[in-house]
């Protein structure tokens, strides 16, 4: 009988193991490539041993190969990515308390085509927006990146939707009858219980324009304003990498936040991608 | 008598109009942004695709012109095929993939299934970035780890797995497959989600385990199935990152996808005009592809009714 259950286990383990292996492989061997010295990096490149490390790669690959450094990415970044979730976590929860709780005409239209900008492919609306934001003098800013965040996006009014049909409509006619109008409404009731729904969106605010690559590519094309994806990307092109070392320590620098929040907030991203089928 | 429910309705109107006025105040900010960031763009993009625009000057309409160039343009015929591979391949692949693993993980009871669950999400959160593209380009390169891997075991290889033609594009259908994550995590907790009764009454009746797979799990799950499906089958449609750092569009054109061309031919070539041509025809294709899949959703997809 115990004989059957470890050999059941590991039955399960063994194979599970190596897929995760499998997995975490090029992780584990971009982290050991960027520790390693720059004439090892293609010679045994398999290995995930850095012997000595080499912590000096992240000294070499922070300076950059252009005027700036990555001080100067990284900062771009977190303020792009800082503030679009601001804008995108509040307006999206404003929006879907609109959906989710008042009465009003046409909601079923304008939800449906919530909805349908879902599945609207970006591609289709590149050019006009980029020539609005031309003709708005937005280039090379970062209201392009941040300010349509201010509008809510249709993941995350969707998400804050159906987090709120699970908060009981007792609580808000409650508050009604105390006189409270939908603003107080929203405010006291809905909003400090959709606080999970809300870290959810945050957090997949924060991946996604922190990774966002397309936005930042089109609309900054000075070096200073570099987020830090499009500074890797300049920086990969092998007519100007040599230092392929620093370059592996700033991609698992930029990674960096990325995991940090996964870790603290685990269980909402989880339960995220669950009730929503968002993607990571 | 009548004057009670005289007020009552002047009131309840009142009250509707208020509601009315509030719900237009509480989804104003996206109403904005879709008439300004959507739909405007969406109707500029469409008079666009019938005109020659370079970006700078005004919009010369030229009719049809820009699909007559499309159909006769060899490079629109390259990309739209590559993306078709594209999808055709990472699609099913990583769907089955994430349900295989989704049903091992889901089903048993183990000690260290969150670690799992956990260790195989990580790379679908990073996968979209700059970085593991960089790092993915590197891994299948000719000097990269996996021909030192094969190397190391014996075998003698020294091809560069981006950079040959027959290769390329599986690379990055690669790393699609390896963001198998997420779709996992919407399995697993549809799985969760199929009453333990089911399987009890399968069991008693003698089902076997495939059976019970096929009969119970596999119905149950078919909304959560569809739904992965609609959205890889968009999201692959539009991939672009990948291929524009991984290999360029090369070797050859042959991880050219759609985007990536687009891409080109608005910002490189600043060929607006023709740019919005090809994406309205990307759109149609994702449309059309979209509907597809919803009309035989209704013969394979298995919504369970409350009331039975």
């Amino acid at each position: 009988m115990n004989g059957k259950k470890v050999r059941k286990a590991l039955a399960f383990h063994i194979p599970v193991i190596l897929l995760s292996i499998v997995m975490i492989y090029p992780l584990a061997w971009m982290i050991a490539s960027s520790l390693k010295e720059n004439s090892q990096i293609f010679t045994q490149a398999h290995s995930l041993i850095a012997n000595p490390p080499h912590w000096e790669n992240y000294v070499k690959g922070w300076q950059g190969s252009g005027r700036y450094t990555y001080a100067t990415y990284f900062s771009n970044s977190a303020f792009v990515t800082i503030l679009s979730t601001i804008g995108a976590v509040a307006s999206s929860s404003l929006v879907a308390f609109g959906f989710a709780r008042i009465p009003f005409k046409k909601k079923n239209l304008w939800f449906a085509l919530l909805m349908g900008t879902m599945l609207l492919p970006s591609q289709v609306l590149v050019v006009p927006q980029y020539m609005v934001f031309k003709s708005l003098g937005w280039l090379n800013t970062y209201l392009p990146l941040i300010i349509p965040q201010f509008c809510g996006s249709a993941f995350f009014i969707f998400l804050n939707m159906q987090f709120m049909r699970g908060v009981p409509s007792e609580l808000d006619e409650a508050a009604k009858i105390d006189g409270c109008g939908w603003f107080r409404t929203y405010l006291s009731v809905l909003l400090p219980l959709s606080v999970p729904s809300l870290i959810t969106s945050a957090i997949f605010s924060f991946y996604w324009t922190w990774q966002d690559f397309f936005g930042p590519l089109i609309y900054l094309s000075k070096p200073k304003k570099y987020t830090v994806s499009i500074a890797l990307k300049m920086f990969a092109d092998p007519t100007v990498a040599t230092d392929w070392t620093g370059l592996f320590a700033m991609s698992t620098l930029s990674l960096v936040p990325v995991l940090l929040i996964f870790i603290c907030f685990q269980k909402y991203l989880v339960e995220g991608v669950a009730t929503t089928g968002l993607k990571g | 008598m009548t004057a009670i429910p005289c007020t009552r309705r002047k009131a309840k109107n009142r009250q509707a109009i208020a509601d009315n006025r509030a719900g237009y105040l509480f989804i104003a900010p996206w109403l904005f942004g879709f008439f300004v960031f959507t739909l405007f763009p969406m109707l500029a993009s469409l008079y666009l695709a019938f005109t020659k625009y370079d970006g700078f000057g005004a919009p010369e309409f030229i009719g049809l012109e820009n699909f007559r160039t499309m159909f006769s343009d060899p490079v629109f015929y390259t990309s739209l095929g590559v993306t078709f591979k594209y999808v055709l391949l990472l699609v099913p692949f990583r769907l089955a993939f994430s349900l295989l693993i989704a049903m091992i993980l889901a089903t048993r009871n183990h000690k260290g299934i969150g670690i799992y669950r956990t260790l195989f999400y990580v790379p679908s959160l990073l996968g979209g970035s700059v970085a593991i593209a960089i790092i993915w380009g590197k891994l299948f390169g000719a000097d990269g780890a996996l021909n030192s891997l094969l190397q190391a075991v014996g075998l003698n290889v020294t091809r560069s797995w981006v950079g040959e033609p027959g290769t390329a594009l599986y690379v990055l259908v690669l790393l699609g497959v390896w963001q198998f994550g997420s779709s996992m995590l919407i399995f697993v907790s549809g799985i969760k989600q199929i009453p333990e009764s089911y399987y009890e009454a399968a069991l008693i009746d003698g089902a076997s385990a495939p059976q019970r797979f096929f009969k119970i799990t596999l119905p149950m799950l078919s909304p959560v199935i569809f739904f992965n499906l609609l959205m890889g089958i968009i999201t692959a449609f539009k991939t672009f990152t990948e291929s524009m750092v991984i290999t360029n569009g090369g070797p050859f054109d042959k991880t050219l996808v759609y985007a990536l061309y687009i891409y080109r031919q608005s910002f490189q070539y600043y060929k607006m005009g023709y740019a919005c041509a090809l994406s309205w025809v990307l759109l149609c294709i994702i449309g059309v592809v979209s509907i597809f899949v919803f009309r035989s959703s209704e013969s394979w997809v298995h919504y369970e009714s409350k009331g039975d």
